[in-house]
């Protein structure tokens, strides 16, 4: 298996923030470093790719490179957020904890501070197990953009989650069409 | 109830109990129901959005759109 990856030095879709709230850096971190965010999909799907059959290979290898570029989305919201606020502001934005130990650095944590771990994400060897926790972990962050969206009023920051959450939709979709691949590998009729 | 079946609703309406000695008002829940989850695998021939527009709503094919939030809730929204 051959994997090239090819930098391009601009976001898969735009990130405006129009309202000073460091406030929401902490919310949108949920994306970046927890459970159902992208670093844990990107990472979750790149691995568990060497072990599915072939058919559905190049479609872990496509979304687990896209999710990425949405991780690339989301620090830049957290530091566009953050990078001019005092750790006066900091500090009344909840982040008083985060700069004692990062300063303004971005660090792989969720919106509570526990930091990111392995054991978010799992690879079982098993195609239909894996794909169906693949499903799980797209909904989830469907769900995660809901709650985040439902938490702020700024319309830049909300076209940009508003994108990355139809995102989830389209990727849990082409999840359940690789299952559906799956059923079939091994029967007569082929014809997707 | 319709019989002529629009676009249906991806919002799902419930209420749960609500005992009068609840300390808050009571409130309609809902949640989403994404296309992707009724229509599971995409057929050929399907209509699809302007490419700018596909670009900016974050998918080609306007029945696997979901916006959110919806402009009202509760299963009349879209």
């Amino acid at each position: 298996m051959k994997a090239i990856w090819i930098y391009e030095k601009k976001l898969q879709y735009p990130v405006r923030v129009s309202k000073c709230d460091p406030k929401l850096a902490k919310m949108l971190i949920e994306q970046y470093g927890g459970a159902d965010g992208e670093l844990s999909a990107a990472l979750r799907y790149l691995n568990q790719r060497y072990s599915i059959p072939d058919k559905v290979i190049g479609l872990l290898t496509d979304i687990g490179t896209e999710e990425f570029a949405h991780l690339e989305m989301i620090a830049t919201m957290v530091y566009k957020l953050t990078k001019d606020a005092t750790p006066e502001q900091l500090r009344a934005a909840g982040l008083a904890d985060h700069y004692v130990n990062h300063g303004h650095a971005l660090f792989y944590h969720d919106a509570a501070g526990n930091p990111w771990t392995a054991t978010y994400i799992q690879a079982k060897g098993d195609p239909i197990a894996d794909l169906y926790e693949d499903i799980a972990a797209e909904e989830k962050a469907r769900a995660t953009y809901q709650w985040i969206i439902d938490n702020t009023d700024d319309p830049d920051i909300v076209d940009s989650l508003r994108f990355l959450r139809e995102r989830e939709v389209v990727h849990s979709l082409r999840f359940r069409e690789a299952v559906e691949i799956l059923k079939e590998y091994n029967s007569t009729k082929k014809m997707f | 109830m319709s019989t002529v079946e629009k676009t249906p609703s991806q919002w799902r309406v419930y209420r749960s109990y609500h005992s009068p000695f609840d300390p808050c008002s009571p409130r309609t829940r809902y949640f989403n129901v994404p296309p992707n989850v009724l229509q599971p695998f995409q057929t050929s021939a399907r209509k699809q959005f302007a490419p700018h527009e596909a670009l900016r709503k974050g998918t080609l094919w306007p029945e696997y759109y979901s916006p959110y939030p919806p402009e009202t809730r509760g299963g009349e929204a879209e």
